[in-house]
């Protein structure tokens, strides 16, 4: 899409606009070709106003602004498609539906005929949703090209007149609206049905009180707008808990909260039997949490430092001598050692080397034995295989159910249903901020969880085992 | 070993790089010269023989070199966090103040207990007023480079007040200044040098820099916070003290440039008496990469072109600012160095597709001149 | 005593009337000292050369709007880090305009003459205050609404409001962010260049080394405190000039307040303001200026 509208460069095939084969190198060519698009963040600066905003994407913009004409001209778009909005408005004011509206309004008075629109409901309300769709119908009426990125099949079956399914860059298929079923996209979108559950022995103590719990805890998060809800989760020992979710669905919100980086808005969180809502981060993880996070890279390792000495990060107190004033580097270097050997099958980096030299993969494996070499007694583990190629991937894995059966309580937060249904001895679905569902593996489906992530609405949502 | 080797050839290449940028900004200087009509090859012959060619030369570049380090420093050990620490300057007279204030309310003390006194009070004065920016910093209030811009007027016209009011010397009636220290209040000068004892407290302060950096653990938890201060965060490490503490420490130590050129060089607080110290300071710790043996050279070479250009002045007839260009010069090629490697389209639609991703190329943009591995 | 405040404030004002078109284009230029100086030696060159101080006005602005393009180069071009360029800037700016000046020093030129509007300058009193100047100290008010109605009423304003906010959206919209940058700085740089030539043109009438004696540093700390606004420029202006007015009214009524401590409070109330206003969006920085601050680390 980014390629349509001129962000990225094709590196090969063509764009037809009205059977013209056109190129777009800048977002500019877009635009002038009559393209706009909608993004995720939207491409709004708050400090101005609704007209400004507007103004800049104006293709005849005179040298002299006139607000009142520019004005104008928004107030009988805006009627038109019921995108009623103050121009005079500055945006940081306006909530995420009304921006969406301007953002929209921007691209139809820049004079664009294909809309495309990048998740444009992951920032509304239920009820903004369905405004949005009546938007569609207009602009479909008024011969708008619409192009909706969504990975919400409700949204799709209620709006779509033809639906295409990707799945990693590929088109895997196209449907007409009155032959396509929800199960049928789910079916393209996930690929091959996922092998029947594991059934494993021992199942978790649920006897004991949990080591990680979340109570109806809530997080506002005023940028996003979807934050946490009413989010009740516990892990006990020795067991893995699965997280099903499209990612930005509330599952990094929930690591946060955890690690005590943001404070909840309501609820409990409860680590080890005690209220950790307002521990400090050290605390936390001095209580046994550890954390491998979906952007290592970003958010766990220290650019400019060795391996070694990313693999102390956090655990540094316990490598210091004469009480600060050195480090004991060569006992860091024999646990560092020790812990890169026994995690992984194939060779360790060097544990010299500058972190930012790593392959994705190694340093993703620099950031799991460290976090493993915390001994925890809870592990969040979002995306664990992320980078790692086949026989790691499944010797993380190994590791994964290893440390269950010591009994570390684990979450493990994937997009790989396969991952899920192999590992998880619960599953819970992340749709929204909200949980909306909790199964043992072996009492669903693909399917069902797939249509629960999309958003899909089960009357009957079976509670899990608890 | 292989690595040391490469690691020393890393850094040999860096150094060759650092003098090839000197050199051309002295090329570039030697052309403007011709073309204002003055002969480049005697004002360097000048320089490097009135500040290499004699002894009295050395000891003044050293002279000179004292309360640069020491305002390097004071930007170094923030920036090594992340911190822009402008306010050198502000907290330089914030410490010749305080260290003013013990001089003159207990100069009845011996000089065992008056010379550490004045120290002390001098790198708390700094300290104190790094300290203000550091907390607004950490309560999210603001910047901390705006507010310690802003404080330097502050400190400036504060110690102006004194200096023209309370503090003023009656006895010498047309310069607004303090009466003349005791000399218990005196740091010690070397033999008939204008060198003092601020040396020492310079070279303790980038061998202490250098050591805490590289040895202890403080030195690691400040590296992990200025590499990634969210990783930092997300492994429990104790940010908001880090921050804080290298801001007292940073200011205090812009106070002891302040301290000695009151306690030594001056002998009396007077308004205005730091050529922007605070500044130039900061400019060598850029210049430097804020690593501590780069202060020094950097240091070094600052001094040596400022004192220069007093002799540029009375031998060719040049304004003293002249040597400012040579800076300047150096300054842009080293500044200038950075670019970023991603086309402008490529990166921007990045942001725009990722969530999270603007940070991340925001810091990319101005990583300048990092140390090498 | 207010026509000593009006003329002391005028070279300030320009320089931040500049700064703000620079600032707001997302670019902090922290050398306005050489800036000014460069302006004022130049203009006072020209002048001196050709005895007429409308060609010195000129070069001293085209001068100004030059060296801004040195720090356009570095920032924009080469994605150098704005806060060192821009002291190098000011070491560089103090160094060569010591050396362009240097044949001057001492000497005498005839500068800009006041110019007493008729009629209005012979109003008793207001007439005295207001209406006996120089023609830059006229034109500084009717300026600064011009360029209030520039950046929020055209379309030149709105882009480079756009590339101070946010480059991204800025491309998105089909800008040329850089080429938008360079033409901030050099407007900033003129109006840079106008101010040191009001100094040693008109204020003064001579040349002196580092004359500017601070004002380009008080010139950017009071663009934050009119939070990038040019019309709150102004009102800055008077405050940052009147602090001084208004101590020698109380030294004359033998009031015992220093004029340090006044003129402290401009610093105090920019510092106040920025912290007390902090969640105000009306009064944010440029989010562009944010990054470069942050961007450090």
């Amino acid at each position: 899409m980014k390629c349509l509208y001129g962000f990225y460069r094709p590196t090969s095939g063509e764009i037809l606009i009205e059977g013209r084969q056109v190129h777009i190198a800048t977002p500019l060519d877009g635009r002038q070709l009559g393209i706009g698009m909608v993004f995720q963040n939207f491409t709004l600066i708050p400090a101005m106003t609704v007209a400004e905003n507007v103004a800049l994407f104006l293709p005849a913009l005179g040298i002299v602004l006139h607000p009142k004409a520019i004005q104008a001209r928004i107030r009988e778009v805006a009627t038109r498609y019921g995108l009623e909005i103050n121009p005079a408005a500055h945006v940081f004011d306006l909530s995420m539906g009304e921006r969406q509206k301007v953002e929209i309004l921007k691209i139809l008075l820049a004079g664009a005929r294909v809309l495309i629109f990048d998740e444009p409901t992951s920032v509304l309300a239920p009820h903004e949703v369905d405004g949005l769709f009546a938007i569609f119908d207009k602009l479909r009426q008024d011969g708008y090209a619409i192009l909706f990125i969504t990975h919400k099949l409700p949204e799709v079956m209620a709006s779509a007149q033809r639906i295409t399914v990707l799945r990693r860059g590929r088109v895997v298929g196209q449907l007409m609206r009155d032959e396509a079923t929800p199960q049928a996209i789910v079916r393209l979108m996930l690929g091959a049905e996922p092998p029947p559950p594991v059934q494993r022995e021992g199942l978790a103590n649920e006897a004991g009180a949990p080591l990680f719990e979340m109570n109806t805890l809530s997080l506002v998060d005023e940028h996003t707008g979807i934050g946490l809800k009413e989010v009740s989760l516990q892990i006990f020992a020795g067991e893995i808990v699965g997280v099903a979710g499209v990612s930005g669905n509330g599952q990094s919100e929930l690591a946060d909260v955890a690690l005590g980086l943001r404070r909840p808005d309501g609820g409990a969180f409860i680590l080890a039997g005690q209220d950790a809502s307002h521990w400090s981060t050290a605390t936390i993880l001095a209580h046994g949490l550890a954390c491998i996070p979906e952007d290592p890279l970003r958010m766990e390792a220290i650019p400019g430092m060795t391996v070694v000495e990313n693999m102390v990060l956090g655990e540094q107190l316990r490598y210091t001598a004469m009480g600060g004033l050195t480090m004991n580097w060569t006992g860091a270097r024999k646990d560092a050692e020790l812990f890169l050997n026994t995690t992984f099958v194939t060779t360790p980096p060097r544990l010299d080397w500058p972190v930012e030299n790593l392959s994705g993969g190694n340093l993703q494996r620099v950031v799991i034995a460290r976090e493993l070499s915390r001994q925890p007694a809870v592990l969040l583990a979002y995306y664990p295989a992320r980078g790692l190629d086949v026989s790691n991937a499944e010797a993380m894995r190994q590791l994964l159910l290893s440390y269950r059966s010591k009994g570390v309580g684990i979450l493990l937060v994937s997009e790989d249903m396969d991952e899920l249904f192999a590992l998880s001895d619960r599953l819970v679905v992340m749709y929204h901020g909200r949980i909306v569902g909790t199964f043992r593996p072996h009492e669903t489906t693909a399917d069902e969880i797939g249509h629960l992530m999309t958003g899909g609405s089960r009357e009957t949502t079976r509670e899990g085992a608890n | 070993m292989s690595t040391l080797v490469q690691g020393n050839r890393t850094r040999l290449l860096f150094l060759l790089r650092y003098l090839a940028m000197i050199g051309l900004a002295l090329v570039v200087f030697a052309l403007l010269l011709l073309l204002f009509g003055k002969d480049p090859l005697r004002a360097y012959i000048d320089i490097l023989s009135s500040t290499l060619g004699s002894s009295y030369g050395i000891t003044e570049v050293v002279v000179k070199m004292i309360p640069l380090v020491l305002c390097a420093c004071a930007v170094m050990l923030p920036a090594r966090i992340g911190l822009v620490n402008v306010g050198g300057e502000g907290q330089l007279y914030m410490g010749a103040w305080l260290a003013t204030w013990g001089a003159l309310t207990f100069s009845q003390l011996p000089q065992a207990l008056g010379i550490p006194l004045v120290i002390l009070l001098g790198f708390i004065g700094g300290g104190l007023w790094a300290l203000i920016p550091a907390i607004l910093r950490a309560k999210g209030w603001l910047n901390e480079v705006i507010s310690t811009l802003l404080l330097n007027y502050i400190a400036i016209l504060f110690v102006g007040y004194f200096v023209f009011g309370p503090w003023r010397d009656t006895a010498s009636a047309n310069f607004p200044q303090t009466p003349k220290f005791v000399d218990a209040m005196r740091l010690p000068q070397f033999g008939d040098t204008r060198i003092h004892l601020g040396l020492f407290l310079a070279i303790a302060a980038v061998v202490l820099i250098y050591l805490v950096l590289r040895y202890t653990v403080w030195g690691y938890d400040m590296r992990a916070i200025g590499g990634n201060a969210e990783a930092s965060r997300r492994n429990g490490l104790p940010i908001t003290k880090t921050m804080l503490m290298v801001m007292f420490i940073g200011g205090g130590l812009a106070g002891l440039a302040g301290v000695g050129e009151v306690m030594a060089i001056e002998g009396r607080l007077r308004p205005n008496f730091s050529p922007g110290y605070g500044y130039i300071g900061f400019l060598i710790s850029w210049l430097a990469g804020h690593n501590p043996v780069g202060v020094v050279m950097m240091s070094f070479l600052m001094a040596v072109l400022t004192f220069g250009g007093d002799t540029l002045q009375i031998t060719q007839g040049m304004p003293f600012a002249t040597v400012n260009i040579i800076i300047a010069l150096i300054l842009f090629y080293c500044t200038g160095q950075v670019l970023s490697a991603e086309s402008e389209a490529v990166s921007y639609g990045y942001v725009l597709c990722h969530r999270g991703a603007r940070r991340r190329i925001a810091g990319g943009h101005c990583r300048t001149l990092r140390r090498p591995g | 005593m207010l026509v000593g405040a009006l003329q002391a404030g005028t070279a300030v004002l320009y320089a931040a009337l500049g700064e703000v078109i620079v600032e707001r284009a997302g670019v902090i230029n922290l050398g306005l000292e050489g800036t000014m100086l460069m302006g004022a030696s130049v203009g006072f060159a020209v002048t001196y050369q050709t005895g007429n101080p409308w060609l010195g006005l000129i070069a001293a602005a085209l001068a100004g709007a030059l060296f801004n393009l040195v720090l356009a180069f570095l920032v924009v071009t080469r994605g150098a880090n704005q806060l060192a360029s821009g002291l190098a800037l000011g070491f560089l700016g103090i160094g060569l305009s010591a050396l362009i000046g240097r044949p001057y020093v001492g000497q005498l030129i005839e500068g800009l003459r006041n110019v007493p509007l008729p009629i209005l300058a012979d109003i008793p009193f207001v007439g005295e205050v207001l209406f006996q100047h120089d023609v830059l100290i006229y034109a500084v008010i009717p300026l600064a609404f011009f360029l209030q109605w520039v950046l929020f009423s055209t379309r030149w304003g709105l882009s480079i409001r756009t590339v101070g906010e946010d480059k991204t959206v800025a491309y998105a919209a089909g800008l040329r962010t850089q080429w938008l940058q360079y033409q901030a700085l050099f407007v900033g740089g003129l109006l840079a260049g106008l101010g040191g030539a009001h100094l040693s043109l008109a204020f003064t009438g001579v040349w002196g080394e580092q004359m500017t004696s601070g004002r380009g540093f008080i010139a950017v700390a009071l663009v934050i405190f009119a939070a990038w606004n040019p019309l709150r420029a102004v009102l800055g202006a008077f405050l940052f000039g009147g602090a001084l007015a208004f101590q020698l009214q109380l030294q004359a009524r033998g009031a015992p307040v220093s004029p340090f401590f006044l003129d402290m409070i401009p610093y105090l109330l920019t510092l106040g303001v920025l912290i007390f206003l902090r969640g105000n969006r009306k009064f944010a920085m440029p989010a562009g200026l944010k990054t470069v601050f942050e961007g450090m680390r």
